[in-house]
């Protein structure tokens, strides 16, 4: 489904990743973890588009389709999705209005027309039902005086309602309380399904226990260094990432 | 914001295309160009206005001769001159105001295309329209219906003939023929515009507006309104108004006055989308407006809205004078310049009465090389006991080669007063706009998006047509496609 080759990426001249390759199936969660300023949210970032950094070789495809040559509306459209470590507010725009919107772009990049008004209201309704967003949230603007928790909480509820090919979740149990991680866990394993792949970019086990990956990566100075199991994030959680670093840092200087 | 995303953005937003841009060719009766009090006294004439009118026109227009032009606003441009425009244009074929099969096709064609249609099948329901093509109303409708419950609705041009009492009564009590440079103008040859009066405890029960056109090349237009609502009234309005593509600039001039009585609300709405000029500066209407209402009787309320897009400048500060007890106003502004178009647009309140009320809301904002002021004062005077205004000033820009300014002005006279006042400036992040596109939304309406939120609290207060084709015309004027 997703397909990463050699790929690598500067920001201002400064390489952040250097070669990573990771092929991800239909329904596989891949969780990928690492130390700080490893690479992590970049990778995420130029997955999504972000043209903040500039993608200087390698390839990435989605089901055969070259993703590079895509804007990020594009891409959104073909089925990507980044749930945002840091959700930015989007002050007078309301929640149900940023949605139908980015509803009916993507509709209409696939010659699809508007979403019917009822069949609008009973989605969004059934999603915030979905991800326990609370009532008073409603008729409020995009992430606007929201706490960190609601924040996390819509982006669950925005995929929910996009329905992605790929979502990316960059650090999305950073900040969360246990019961709001909770949530957020419980309303990706609920859109889990034969179809859809999950990248779970994260820091600590602790979401992993709510969300089990078929797959870890660790990922260390713009590189993959280690792939296993779930049991590699455990391993992990034990041991930390001193050793692998430094074999890494071995082999690569 | 990154220079690269910057410069897309601003590419596409810079051509935005003026759909209203087209020139209706029609056969028109014209004065010469210049302006004396021959062409004053002509211009009286053709309109069997009564003496004293001639007279307000020749009084104004001597005054006018005394007077400079303000230089004060935050504006740059070469003066007209006043000698080289036609203060008179009109459709040759001039119809019988009631009949429409009187109307030229080609004018019921201009409107039609611009959204207005004047047939009573086809009208919007629930809004009567006066529409005033250059210097002449050329049908007004529902004006049956209306004056059923007493409402007049009708050009100004009828009314100085109809109703001459009510016009000597209150033409020129809000906006004095001296109060400004172009008041004074105006007041000298205003040739037409909408006037209505709603009588004594007549809830008006449809909108009212006036589509002004422009038209003919190198006139001027001098449009003049009155609204006068009796004790105990309500009243909507709305104006809108356009103008043909052109290079060279055309001098707009408009007085509107409003006078509510007591306990009678008036509610103003204007879609300003005059021809902005093109990406390089070159054409585009001067805007130089003076509007005022009066809450003059005790418990009044008048409230302005404003959605301005167009002009290549604007000069316009729709204002208030709170004189009954208890009387309110409100202004709710949203000024948008693109390319090289300037505005120096806000309000007057002027606090006279007791427990009067004031609030400001102005949403700026700059794209592309333009700049937005905002010019504002909230005046309380000695008797005023217990004023209360409360100013709310937010700029947005998008790119970096525009400007927005605030120039708000507060004279208190009265310890009683409480006055409040926010201002903020943002611009629209590359966050932002990564957020909306990671969605699947386009940069170009992902700004549409961010400016009406921006712009939200005071879209929510125009009537919904309006509110509509407010939302259409600000996409329109960020958007990138070409006409």
């Amino acid at each position: 489904m997703l397909e990463i080759k050699d790929l690598h990426a500067s920001v201002e001249g400064k390489e952040i990743l250097k070669g990573i390759n990771l092929t991800i199936k239909p329904g596989e969660v891949h969780a990928i973890m690492g130390p700080n300023g490893s690479g992590k949210s970049t990778l995420a970032s130029v997955l999504a588009g972000n043209e903040v950094f500039d993608v200087t070789s390698g390839e990435v495809t989605l089901d055969g389709k070259n993703l590079l040559n895509l804007k990020p509306e594009e891409r959104a459209a073909e089925g990507i999705f980044l749930a945002f470590q840091y959700p930015v507010e989007i002050p007078g725009v309301s929640i149900n209005n940023f949605m139908k919107t980015a509803i009916n772009e993507q509709r209409k990049y696939k010659g699809l027309d508007p979403i019917p008004a009822p069949e609008f209201l009973k989605l969004i309704k059934e999603k915030k039902e979905f991800v326990e967003l609370d009532k008073k949230l409603d008729g409020r603007s995009v992430n606007q005086g929201f706490s960190g928790g609601e924040k996390k909480k819509l982006e669950v509820f925005q995929m929910a309602v996009l329905n992605p090919k790929i979502a990316i979740l960059d650090e999305t149990d950073s900040g969360l309380d246990i019961d709001a991680l909770r949530i957020v866990a419980s309303g990706v394993n609920k859109l889990r399904n034969p179809q859809n792949s999950f990248i779970v970019i994260t820091h600590y086990q602790r979401l992993l226990d709510y969300i089990t990956p078929d797959v870890v990566h660790v990922l260390y100075n713009g590189r993959i260094i280690k792939t296993g199991d779930k049991n590699l994030a455990l391993e992990l959680e034990n041991t930390g990432y001193d050793e692998l670093k430094k074999e890494a840092d071995a082999l690569y200087n | 914001m990154s220079e690269n995303s910057e410069k897309n953005i601003i590419k596409q937003l810079e051509n935005s295309g003026y759909e209203a841009g087209f020139v209706t060719d029609i056969e028109m009766d014209t004065f010469k160009k210049g302006l004396n009090e021959e062409v004053i006294k002509k211009l009286s004439a053709l309109r069997n206005e009564p003496k004293e009118m001639l007279d307000f026109r020749l009084n104004a227009y001597r005054l006018w001769k005394t007077m400079k032009m303000p230089h004060w606003a935050h504006l740059d441009f070469e003066e007209p001159d006043y000698q080289d425009l036609i203060y008179y244009a009109a459709p040759k074929k001039k119809p019988k105001l009631n009949s429409l099969d009187e109307v030229d096709p080609e004018l019921l064609k201009t409107y039609e295309k611009l959204g207005i249609p004047l047939s009573e099948q086809k009208a919007l329901a629930g809004v009567a329209v006066d529409a005033v093509f250059d210097s002449t109303s050329v049908h007004t409708t529902m004006q049956d219906k209306l004056s059923e419950i007493g409402v007049i609705f009708c050009p100004i041009s009828e009314a100085v003939v109809k109703y001459p009492e009510l016009i000597q009564k209150y033409l020129g009590s809000v906006v004095p023929v001296g109060d400004n440079f172009f008041a004074a103008l105006n007041s000298a040859v205003f040739t037409d515009g909408s006037f209505a009066y709603i009588p004594k405890g007549v809830r008006c029960p449809i909108e009212l507006s006036t589509y002004f056109r422009i038209n003919a090349a190198k006139t001027g237009q001098f449009e003049r309104t009155l609204i006068v609502a009796d004790d105990d009234s309500y009243v909507s309005y709305l104006e809108g108004c356009t103008a043909p593509r052109r290079d060279e600039s055309q001098l707009h001039a408009a007085v509107v006055e409003i006078v509510a009585l007591n306990n009678a609300e008036v509610k103003y709405s204007t879609v300003q989308n005059w021809y902005p000029g093109d990406k390089d500066g070159k054409g585009g209407i001067y805007n130089f407006v003076t509007k005022r209402g009066m809450c003059k009787g005790d418990n009044s309320k008048i409230s302005w809205t404003q959605v301005e897009t167009g002009s290549a400048i604007t000069w316009k500060y729709p204002s208030t004078i709170l004189m009954g007890n208890n009387s309110n106003s409100e202004f709710y502004s949203v000024a948008v310049t693109n390319n090289y178009q300037q505005a120096d647009t806000g309000t007057k309140m002027v606090h006279i009465g007791k427990n009067t009320k004031s609030t400001i809301i102005s949403k700026g904002i700059s794209l592309g090389h333009s700049n937005n002021s905002y010019r504002g004062l909230v005046k309380v005077t000695k008797n005023a006991q217990n004023a209360r205004n409360y100013s709310q000033c937010d700029s947005l820009l998008i790119g970096s080669k525009c400007g927005a300014h605030t120039f708000p002005y507060i004279e208190c006279s009265n310890k009683t007063a409480t006055l409040e006042h926010e201002a903020t400036t943002s611009k629209i992040s590359d966050e932002q706009l990564f957020y909306c596109r990671q969605r699947g939304i386009s940069t170009e309406n992902a700004v549409s998006l961010i400016v009406n939120g921006f712009a939200k609290d005071v879209l929510n207060k125009l009537p919904m047509e309006f509110a509509v084709e407010a939302r259409k015309l600000l996409a329109i004027t960020l958007e990138g496609s070409v006409g």
